[in-house]
């Protein structure tokens, strides 16, 4: 992880960062995700937070807990209920020079800002030949598991992966978390920013104290394996961890898992070189199958690495439904044992 | 949201429309005030419209204590505001459509739903969301204010089709007049002049946000101004100001007179006294000395006094009702906690016909329950 320094607002960063390398706090994914933009809000006098709920309160996830008491209302603003107004102004803020981090409650409330998100933020840098750009972030916390109402469950990060001129970024681990929103801070281009809620508090980490980047477009790979390369994101690490650890031990596959950390753009070059070390690939993910971000990588696969295949790639992912309520979400969601039986069928094609 | 000077700020008349002051009928001990007009109910009527309000009252009570004991997941409570919701569906012909959110549980029950049904959506089975057969009543509306064009297109299509005596109410809060589907659903209503009631549960909050943060305008029933059409305010503590308002714009959106538009905007000044919903701390941004400032106004125990005082409701009766009460709960939650859910009934529905590519998944899904059994798929959601 390497600490950047960000346009001329941020300048005096890097000495402290330099400074306090070393320094690690032991925080959860959702206190992470609060660190990057207090982080943030610190280094850099033109960041603000808009967005429901979001000062007083701290956010419904208490992502931005106590900021409004730290920064002030200005910076950390509760904004009327309305997600197109939200991404809407954001744009003209981040416009008129500053750069705004907005939170959309869930990705299910997004759709009204829908509008303002794929005809604006993602082609104003386009359509002005570059003259303009919106350099905002657009968080949500999206996916399945924690047993909440219709429409708080789902995960639609197709739907933003498919505009060109987004990126996407899904952290699943708390040290990532923090760098990769401090990169899309940072980022001159538009970000959507998921937040896997299924694991906001599920585990901690050792976090560094001071301000870092992981740079948008560069999946990790979590464990190493020479079987096969399960590729996923998000809050599906955890069961697809858990599923590698169970075919290791029953049927000895040594299972490698890349944890793609963008969805867009792509890091076709981390996607390619597993696979051709593995051959066999499988992809999890909880969206719908039907043209999840999950068939873009099979086709990348298959367009850059084909004489390498062993196997038919495998997709384990939620059914082309919608999201069932909380009484059925453990069937639909890729559990561990749906991910162990596609690996099992992939090495053994 | 000030409670100073009571007389000053509600209305007497429950015909003095596009004041600013709020309608109210009942005084805050629930005596009717001067020149106030009781609506014509019968005892009868009365005493159901009470016991409906306890029902609601005691199904609040019981949730927010199934929900702390994991029994059932999230809930919107709805005390404080039970009385106008019962009020409104009072109003409404068995015909008429019912647009509620997730907060109406109440107004569904009274409009024909069972209270297993409301039940149920709370435990994670999504068939509580299916309506009885013949009753008017559209599934809860989650993501805000997306219901209002909805009703205005419903209400629309009953008059083009020769209906204009079916009407549809709609419910949102204060918080869903920011999003844009409020000014697009009440354009096109006073447009296409279309029998829809909008009823906005003005309960001063949107999750953590106060009501004058919302928007600048000093009033949600103002609004209605700028399409045109009526803007009410009533006192949403107030059942019987809410029962002789929601009556009178059902009766002007189906038979408007000459000069009449037909929809109106009703602004239902209440307070919610809880949480937003089970999930929420209210302590971390609002102070209870407020809440309890509306508390004094509450709808049960005005209903109560105006019926103990005339004669209407006495101990007995009192104690039936409560009987009645605590039998329906209980049988209720437990029709509920002993339902069960196929996982294949999540493919069914999805389309008139079930494609074969989602068949497919489905039979999959069977064939790894029978192989590994249903235990295995609740691992790493703990
Ligand atoms: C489009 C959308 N954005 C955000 C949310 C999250 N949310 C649920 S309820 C709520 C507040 C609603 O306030 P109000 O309209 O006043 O209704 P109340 O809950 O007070 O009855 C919010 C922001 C949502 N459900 N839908
Ligand atoms: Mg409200």
């Amino acid at each position: 992880m390497t600490s950047t320094t960000a346009d001329d607002g941020t300048a005096e960063a890097d000495t402290d960062t330099d400074a306090e390398t070393d320094e690690t706090d032991t925080l959860t994914l959702v206190e992470a995700v609060r660190d990057a933009l207090y982080t943030e809000l610190s280094l850099d006098e033109r960041v603000m937070i808009l967005g429901e709920d979001v000062g007083e309160n701290g956010g419904v996830f208490r992502a931005t807990a106590e900021l409004v008491d730290e920064f002030s209302a200005e910076r950390v603003v509760d904004t009327p209920l309305a997600e197109s107004g939200i991404v809407g102004t954001g744009i003209g803020l981040a416009l008129s020079g500053l750069r705004p981090v907005a939170e959309l409650q869930f990705m299910g409330f997004s759709y009204p800002a829908f509008d303002q998100l794929v005809s604006h933020a993602a082609r104003l840098r386009s359509r002005s030949h570059g003259q303009y750009s919106v350099p905002m972030v657009i968080r949500m916390p999206y996916g399945g598991g924690i047993r909440a109402p219709e429409h708080h469950s789902e995960s639609k990060e197709a739907f933003f992966v498919h505009e060109p001129g987004l990126k996407v970024a899904v952290p699943s681990s708390p040290a990532d978390a923090k760098g990769l929103l401090i990169a899309a801070i940072r980022d001159p281009d538009p970000v959507v920013f998921l937040e896997p809620k299924l694991i906001y508090r599920a585990f901690r980490e050792d976090v560094p104290t001071a301000a870092y980047e992981v740079p948008l477009g560069e999946a990790s790979v979590r464990r190493e394996g020479a079987d096969v390369t399960v590729y996923t994101w998000g809050a599906m690490i955890q069961p697809t961890l858990i599923a590698a650890d169970n075919v290791a031990g029953e049927a000895g596959i040594d299972v490698e898992v890349v944890d793609l950390r963008t969805l867009s753009p792509l890091d076709t070059e981390t996607i390619v070189e597993s696979f051709e070390r593995t051959g066999r690939a499988v992809i999890a993910h909880e969206a719908p199958k039907t043209a999840g971000v999950g068939a873009e990588i099979a086709a990348t696969i298959q367009e850059e690495a084909l004489l390498y295949q062993e196997a038919p790639i495998r997709r384990v992912t939620g059914y082309d439904v919608p999201m069932p309520l909380h009484e059925l979400e453990e069937y639909y969601l890729p559990q561990a044992i749906r991910i162990e039986e596609a690996i099992r069928e992939t090495v053994s094609f | 949201m000030s409670t100073q000077n009571d007389a000053e700020q509600y209305g007497h008349s429950a015909t003095t429309y596009g004041d600013d002051k709020p309608i109210r009928i009942l005084d805050t001990d629930g005596t009717v005030l001067p020149d106030a007009e009781v609506p014509d109910l019968s005892a009868d009527e009365l005493v159901s419209m009470y016991e409906d309000i306890k029902l609601a009252r005691r199904f609040d009570q019981r949730a927010i204590s199934l929900q702390r004991q994991g029994r059932i997941a999230t809930y919107a409570p709805m005390t404080g505001q039970e009385g106008a919701q019962v009020a409104t569906s009072y109003a409404l012909d068995d015909q008429d459509w019912l647009f509620p959110t997730y907060r109406e549980h109440a107004a569904k029950y009274v409009h024909g739903m069972e209270l297993e049904s409301l039940l149920k959506p709370l435990c994670g089975h999504r068939d509580g969301y299916a309506i009885p057969d013949g009753v008017p009543i559209m599934p809860e509306y989650i993501p805000i204010a997306t219901q209002i064009p909805q009703a205005t297109g419903m209400a629309w299509g009953n008059r083009l089709q020769g209906n204009p005596e079916r009407a549809a109410l709609c419910h949102f809060g204060d918080g869903a007049t920011s999003e844009g589907d409020f000014h697009e659903g009440l354009n096109f209503a006073g447009v296409f002049d279309v029998p829809v009631v909008f009823v906005c549960n003005n309960n001063q909050w949107a999750i953590s946000v106060p009501r004058d943060h919302q928007t600048a305008s000093e009033t949600i029933a103002q609004k209605a101004a700028a399409y045109g059409i009526e803007g009410i305010r009533v006192d949403g503590l107030d059942p019987l100001a809410m029962y002789s308002v929601t009556s009178a714009a059902l009766q002007k959106a189906k038979n408007p007179a000459e000069d009449d538009r037909r929809p109106t905007l009703i602004e239902s000044v209440q307070y919610r006294y809880g949480a937003h919903t089970t999930a929420d701390d209210p302590s971390a941004y609002r102070d209870e000395d407020e809440a309890n400032a509306w508390r004094e106004k509450d709808p049960l125990d005005r209903l109560q006094n105006y019926l103990t005082a005339t004669d209407i409701l006495d101990d007995e009766l009192e104690a039936e009702i409560d009987d009645r009460i605590e039998s329906r709960l209980t049988d209720a939650v437990e029709t509920v906690e002993n339902a069960t859910t196929d996982p294949d009934s999540m493919f069914d529905h999805v389309y008139a016909e079930l494609p074969d590519r989602l068949r497919n998944q489905r039979d999959r899904l069977r064939a790894l329950r029978e192989k590994y059994g249903d235990d295995a798929f609740s691992e790493v959601l703990e």
